[in-house]
């Protein structure tokens, strides 16, 4: 018996299935039509979620990608199609998360014509994705989709486009499933060098004040257990980038907080105390380190990264380790001794009563006045038994919820952290809620990122989807005019804003609301929230001008924190 | 930190766009290459990129690990001079009617490295191997000479001092490709 001929746009469908794709976001449009076409006849084999715009198709997918461990799939049209995904193919690529964004593009004959919605996608992605790919045959479509999600979701995972030229989405071919699991010009996991463990392990034990920092890294690898079985032998005190938030849970003994510009007084304090820093699965991003010229100088460096690149990029490193930390963390585990660090790590616990009494107390429990996004946040943690899904946009919003959210969940964090790209929470908690339906997902968003990508709450219409959304509205580009205010003598230029009624925006995509000005209400309404499975638009007014503290200045030392 | 001048040797699939990913790693920096040879290699199917570039050791190991992280390239290392052996070629494009009056310019290509490879009645083309120095300097004894019509010259091929001889083995060889780029003798 002979092989099945079908149509390149068909063999997607079967490349698809075979990866184990169960949700598709995308839209549709001229040059993938073909495509579109075919997955009419497989509306029952995976969920087919129209977007409303495709910057929010990628950035479901990531959402999906990241609280799941899937690789997230988007499929959009070429040209403007095409290009709308840009920002989100850039947020994966610098946050790591694994996506495949498959566009349409002119047929092969026109290539190069400056033809109808024609653009060289892959010119354009090529810097930021971990690869992009032409399809021009349609005999070459299973191995390019097998390769695409081994590319994407193996090593430090990443963005991949398959640029599908629509002669090859028409064409007929022979199609055979093909199975991809190496690429000989790739390396995903680096095997780790055995003397450089041996002597991570060493400078451990002879470490007095080591620091473990905690990236995003360990959720990827998942690595949860073994950090906690090196850092409980080794009595570690440990510190996570936001990121990484929930790859340690925030009541484990050793987790001294959160590192950052915005992060917790303890570990920044004490990054240039300590002498020893345990980096793992974590870049050194400057908004960790602040300024790398005065970062731990102290210090001695332990460097754990699956990736090579990222070896002595922003800080010198004395003993990298390459490799995968779920295989790298039991190896140091093997070697470590136990030592009496009591002092040491109660000194996190010293610095952060610093930053309680000082921010903390008035955040969480100001009293009396208008709300503010630190209780806010604290108390739907709270009332989702800290076991929620935190999204949140970029912004004021963004840090005062990752703050005050606490963590019990591995993968409870998505957050457009490298990037840092307004607009990516809506359509984030989209992607996440329909890869976790089971969890609840709690979306955290000011009304600038809200409206950034507003027009997915058709897509939560169209779904169903029970987003919880958290509007934290103060009528401001907060983040900015706190910098304005701190920075920039008072200046509010182009930050404050004029806002739409949003109960009516809510209203008129069939999604409940709730409008909040009193702490008095403030439980209530979250009780309504959670109280079913739908979707539900919190609409919070906060304390017009908030800022968030404390804070490492821009160029600042990492341990000398303002705290107003 | 002293700027020096940096050869880039690196191994990549021979796939259509391979060469854009690669110089986008210098754009993004601004880094300016000075010369770029690319042909293929003695493995089949791989390609072999040979980039100089002034620049300090810290930027040009990053660019270099940067360079080597993506999927399709195999193999990316740095050199300074004194650790490869490399060549340049040179054409200079002559007028001939000159060269038959002033006999100065036959004497020079006769004591330089320099070969005829045609002669007209019109022009008489002059094609050199060497070191960067030494074609320059032959350039610039043409131009004094006031017969240069045209000179063109080629990017840099280079091979390393070291010892290792099986690319083969080299390139697919996953412990070899995580050591420090430097260093790897």
């Amino acid at each position: 018996m002979g092989k099945e001929i079908i149509s390149g746009g068909e063999a997607l469908m079967r490349s698809l299935i075979k990866e184990g794709v169960d949700t598709v976001f995308g839209y549709p449009g001229g040059s993938i039509m073909p495509v579109f076409d075919a997955m009419y006849d497989h509306r029952s084999d995976f969920r087919q979620v129209l977007v409303r715009h495709e910057q929010g198709a990628v950035h479901a997918a990531q959402g999906y990608a990241r609280s799941s461990g899937k690789v997230g799939v988007s499929i959009v049209t070429s040209g403007p199609g095409a290009t709308n995904t840009l920002t989100g193919i850039s947020d994966a690529m610098l946050d790591s998360t694994p996506v495949v964004v498959i566009a349409g593009q002119v047929g092969c004959a026109v290539l190069g014509t400056d033809a109808f919605q024609e653009i060289d996608f892959v010119g354009i992605t090529q810097p930021i994705t971990k690869w992009s790919y032409q399809i021009r045959r349609p005999e070459d479509v299973a191995w390019a989709v097998a390769r695409a999600f081994y590319i994407a979701g193996t090593g430090r995972p990443g963005p991949v486009v398959l640029d599908f030229t629509k002669n090859a989405q028409t064409a007929m071919t022979e199609y055979e499933p093909v199975y991809v699991d190496s690429v000989r010009s790739y390396v995903p996991y680096p095997t780790p060098c055995r003397s450089a463990v041996e002597e991570a392990a060493a400078l451990i034990n002879s470490s007095k004040r080591p620091l473990m920092l905690v990236g995003q890294g360990v959720e990827l690898g998942e690595a949860h257990e073994e950090l906690k079985a090196l850092i409980e032998k080794a009595n570690i005190p440990a510190a996570r980038t936001l990121l990484g938030l929930s790859a340690l849970p925030s009541d484990h003994p050793l987790c001294v907080g959160m590192l950052g510009m915005h992060g917790n007084y303890g570990p920044n304090y004490n990054t240039n105390e300590c002498d020893l820093l345990i980096a793992v699965g974590m870049r050194f991003s400057d908004r960790v380190t602040g300024n790398v010229a005065t970062y731990a100088k102290q210090a001695k460096v332990i460097h754990i990264d699956i990736d090579h690149a990222e070896i002595n990029k922003n800080v010198a490193v004395d003993v990298p380790i390459v490799g995968d930390c779920k295989e790298v963390l039991p190896m140091i585990t093997e070697l470590v001794e136990s030592r009496d660090r009591k002092e040491w790590i109660e000194s996190f616990a010293k610095y952060n009563a610093i930053e309680y009494e000082k921010v903390g107390a008035k955040a969480l429990n100001p009293g009396s006045g208008p709300l503010l996004m630190g209780e806010v946040a604290r108390k739907i943690s709270e009332a989702t038994n800290n076991s929620a899904i935190l999204v949140t946009d970029v912004g004021q919003n963004q840090m005062m919820s990752s703050r005050y959210f606490k963590y019990t969940l591995p993968r409870s964090i998505l957050t457009s952290g490298g990037l840092g790209t307004m607009g990516y929470g809506l359509p984030a908690a989209i992607g996440a809620k329909m890869a976790m339906p089971q969890r609840t997902v709690c979306l955290f968003t000011g009304d600038g990122g809200f409206q950034m990508n507003i027009q997915e709450l058709g897509t939560i219409m169209e779904q169903g989807t029970g987003v919880k959304m958290i509007l934290l509205n103060n009528n401001y580009l907060g983040n900015v005019r706190q910098w304005q205010e701190l920075f920039f003598d008072h200046r509010y230029s182009w930050t404050p804003m004029l806002n739409p009624e949003y109960s009516l925006i809510a209203k008129g995509y069939g999604i409940a609301s709730r409008l909040v000005v009193d702490r008095e209400e403030l439980d209530d309404a979250i009780r309504e929230m959670l109280s079913t499975d739908e979707p539900f638009l919190l609409h919070v007014a906060v304390k017009e001008e908030d800022n968030v503290m404390p804070m490492t200045p821009p160029g600042a030392t990492v341990s000398e924190m303002i705290f107003e | 930190m002293d700027k020096k001048l940096y050869t880039i040797i690196i191994y990549t699939e021979n796939i259509a766009g391979m060469l854009n990913q690669v110089t986008a790693e210098f754009t993004r920096r601004m880094m300016n290459i000075d010369t770029i040879t690319a042909s293929s290699s003695s493995v089949e199917g791989v390609h072999r990129y040979t980039i100089t570039l002034w620049g300090e050791e810290e930027s040009i190991e990053k660019v270099t690990k940067r360079i080597e992280k993506k999927v399709d390239v195999l193999k990316a290392d740095y050199y300074v001079d004194s650790e490869i052996f490399f060549q340049e070629v040179a054409l200079y494009k002559l007028s001939t009617p000159k060269i038959m009056e002033n006999n100065q310019i036959s004497r020079l290509i006769r004591h330089s490295a320099a070969h005829v490879i045609e002669v007209n009645a019109n022009y008489t083309v002059v094609e050199m191997t060497g070191s960067t120095d030494d074609i320059l300097e032959l350039y610039d004894k043409f131009v004094a000479l006031q017969c240069m019509q045209q000179f063109v010259k080629s990017g840099r091929v280079a091979v390393p001092r070291d010892s290792v001889e099986n690319l083969t083995e080299l390139l697919f060889d996953e412990d070899y490709k995580r050591k420090p780029t430097k260093n790897r003798e």
